[in-house]
């Protein structure tokens, strides 16, 4: 009887033990930790700014020194045979106490039929080609100028989005997002709560077997009540922060090539990429400084910038890439004050940087980065050089284009 | 006017109305199972490969011309067993339409109808990059997958069942001459027995378990991670007590680790095709396996 039970329970632990392997990939849901963590080394030591521009969001050149960078915990799953569901939660220190962030949390069906799918909670937008990637798998160690500048970092927002892929042999994918509008660059949460619209056009295919491309159009646009903006002063006294009511519109075009020799890109490939994006915005600026009647003005302009960037694998591991970025502004703030300290007045300069990179990946799972920044991107013209790890554990990351 | 709606009203019922008339829209993930596609349903489907020999099939990127292909597919025909988890679960859920997700008839993955070797037992990213459902490279086995033509031919008569004979009378004659072809590589392969041959990654597991070879050593330190000289060097040593006569790898595969091998011990390298398409000769599944045998009878002597 003993016996007899001793085998059983050692017969299923066995079995146990070889399902555990098949188990542990096919965990529902999918777990996976990205860390990422850097030392950067600028001499600046002014307010971080780019001027034209109203900076919200993650906006800004990062810490001196040692520092974390975007530290994530994903956990993603078929939730059944109809819904997805993804949730990313950001791990990182403000003002010495650890804040968990939601950066993404939402579901997405997983086929309506005839090519269509609704994903619903908080996403990134499928605007641009870079706002949709995790900046863990960024060939640079930060953002575009001008996604800093327009985004904070990245467009993403709570609400939902449709998408259609068409059944033909061209890749062609419509979106059309209505989202809450209360993070940057929206704010307020105007409209009842879905103050801001999104669409975007994405074409792609192959040419041959070597090369792959894709276009994508975007159009964003929001009501916008009281977005608030970092301020900084010039002349050291009481900052007061900028806040925005009004009418804004972002317009974007993004391509993107690759080449591999045969379409595999094991040894060598190369990836050419370039944004643009345009914003108009109309509406009031008020300085909030904490008094009764702050300084305020109207505020009708228009902010630009592009970026372009080629990043090539010349042997296994190891890749270069350069990256070189623009801004420009033309803003009409009839209230000099309000010019000044809003961060509106372009200066008579137009941001720019230039990029160099190396990485080294031993494997998909990690990568070690170098990097110099010329950056003229404000006044202060400034060299910057950061040394950056980005690791995965667990489930197995998705080769996304 | 009128004749014109007629004209519309016609085609579309053409085009609506008698599925009949529409060949299934097969999305193999790997030439293998294109090539039996083919074979299996000849006229009545329409092929597309999402890789080719030269590409590999581990690392493929869910790019626009997959996501618009899988979109228009009846049917995803793949290795499975995680082969190609890196991107078609992206390309599945970008593509949305659902009869070709998992589970549903419209997706079909090999290796879930043969005996899979190598399942390990524990799972470790420090092992490398690990198949946790065992070695999906099945297809080299031709045993197996007459198997996988049993089961891809019914799955084909199952989404097509008006021309459910067609599919099962190709299959007869594919099954004929595969049984024909498969005793004469026999005969012909037996001198390959208990020969001991080094390869780059993991892909010949189940042509050793057919054709009795021995796998010598990997040149890849771990599933998945490129060669070092550090582990170049200790398989050097390994061999210089056990040798092994011949160094396998892929059109896939840079050959450059496996020439450096070559030169320090003097095996022969040998490039075989893999699949349908790795070399000039290996346009179907018979020529794959005459090529591949040849290549192995040629670098023994
Ligand atoms: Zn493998």
């Amino acid at each position: 009887m003993f016996k007899g039970t001793a085998v059983t329970i050692a017969l299923s632990l066995a079995l146990l033990g070889g399902n555990l392997a098949q188990a542990a990939s096919e965990f529902n849901p999918q777990i996976s930790l990205i860390l990422d963590g850097r030392y950067t080394h600028y001499n600046n030591e002014s307010d971080y700014e780019l001027p034209g521009f109203m900076l919200g969001g993650e906006a800004g050149r990062g810490e001196k020194g040692f520092a974390l960078g975007h530290n994530e915990l994903v956990l993603s799953a078929n939730i059944d045979d109809l819904y997805y569901g993804k949730m990313t939660t950001v791990l990182a220190d403000h003002d010495g106490a650890t804040e968990v962030e939601l950066e993404e949390a939402y579901i997405e069906t997983l086929g309506l039929g005839s090519g269509a799918s609704i994903r619903a909670g908080r996403f990134f937008s499928g605007i641009g080609y870079l706002n949709g990637q995790h900046p863990h798998s960024w060939d640079f160690a930060d953002a575009p100028l001008i996604y800093r500048g327009l985004f904070g970092e990245a467009l993403r927002d709570d609400g939902v989005q449709l998408s259609w892929v068409a059944p033909s042999h061209l890749y062609l994918k419509l979106g059309a997002e209505l989202t809450r509008g209360a993070q940057f660059p929206a704010g307020g949460a105007a409209n009842d709560g879905a103050g801001a619209t999104a669409a975007f056009l994405k074409l792609g295919g192959d040419v041959g077997a070597s090369h792959s491309w894709q276009l994508g159009l975007s159009h964003w646009s929001a009501r916008i009540e009281g977005r608030r903006s970092a301020g900084h002063s010039h002349d050291g006294g009481a900052t007061a922060i900028p806040a925005f009511s009004g009418e804004s519109a972002i317009s974007g075009i993004d391509a993107v090539w690759k080449w591999a020799p045969n379409g595999n890109a094991g040894t060598r490939n190369l990836k050419l990429q370039a944004e643009y994006f345009v914003r108009d915005e109309e509406g009031t600026v008020v300085m909030d400084d904490g008094s009764v009647a702050p300084e305020s003005s109207r505020y009708d302009g228009r902010q630009s910038g592009w970026y372009a960037q080629t990043v090539y694998q010349f042997m296994p591991r190891w890749r270069v890439g350069l990256r070189y970025d623009q801004l420009g502004s033309d803003n009409n703030v009839p209230d000099p004050v309000v010019r000044a300290e809003s961060g509106l007045d372009d200066e008579g300069q137009h941001p720019r940087r230039t990029t160099l990179m190396l990485d080294y990946s031993r494997s998909e799972y990690s990568r070690i980065r170098l990097q110099y920044a010329q950056d003229e991107s404000y006044a202060d013209n400034d060299n910057a050089l950061t040394l950056q790890y980005t690791m995965s554990l667990g489930s197995h990351g998705a080769h996304r284009f | 006017m009128r004749r014109l709606f007629t004209l519309f009203g016609a085609l579309w019922l053409l085009a609506v109305a008698s599925p009949a008339a529409a060949r299934l829209n097969l999305f193999a993930c790997e030439p293998e199972w294109a090539a039996l596609a083919a074979e299996l349903g000849g006229e009545r489907v329409t092929l597309y490969s999402a890789t080719t020999a030269r590409q590999d099939p581990h690392h493929i990127q869910a790019r626009p011309s997959l996501i618009a292909q899988v979109r228009r597919a009846d049917l995803v025909i793949c290795s499975g067993a995680e082969l190609e988890v890196g991107w078609l679960p992206l390309l599945l859920r970008q593509a949305g339409s659902p009869k070709v997700l998992p589970g549903r008839p419209g997706h079909f993955e090999a290796s879930a109808f043969v005996e899979r070797l190598e399942i390990p037992q524990q799972l470790d990213r420090a092992m490398g990059d690990l198949h946790a459902s065992g070695n999906p490279h099945v297809h080299l086995d031709p045993r197996r997958l007459a198997q996988i033509a049993t089961a891809l031919t019914q799955r084909l008569a199952a989404l097509d069942p008006n021309h459910a004979d067609h599919y099962h009378q190709r299959q007869h004659d594919f099954g004929q001459r595969w049984q024909q072809a498969l005793s004469r590589w026999e005969q012909r392969a037996a001198p390959l027995r208990g020969v001991r041959a080094v390869v780059h990654h993991k892909d010949w597991v189940y042509l050793f378990d057919w054709l009795g070879m021995v796998e010598a050593g990997t040149l890849e330190p771990k599933p998945g991670l490129p060669t070092s000289v550090g582990h170049l060097a200790a398989l050097r040593r390994e061999l210089a007590r056990e040798p092994a006569q011949m160094i396998l790898h892929t059109a896939y595969q840079n050959g450059r680790a496996a020439q450096r091998l070559a030169q320090m011990n003097g095996s022969t390298v040998v490039e075989l095709p893999y699949t349908v398409g790795g070399s000039e000769r290996a346009g179907d599944l018979f020529a794959l396996f005459d090529e591949t045998i040849e290549r192995l009878l040629a670098a023994r002597q």
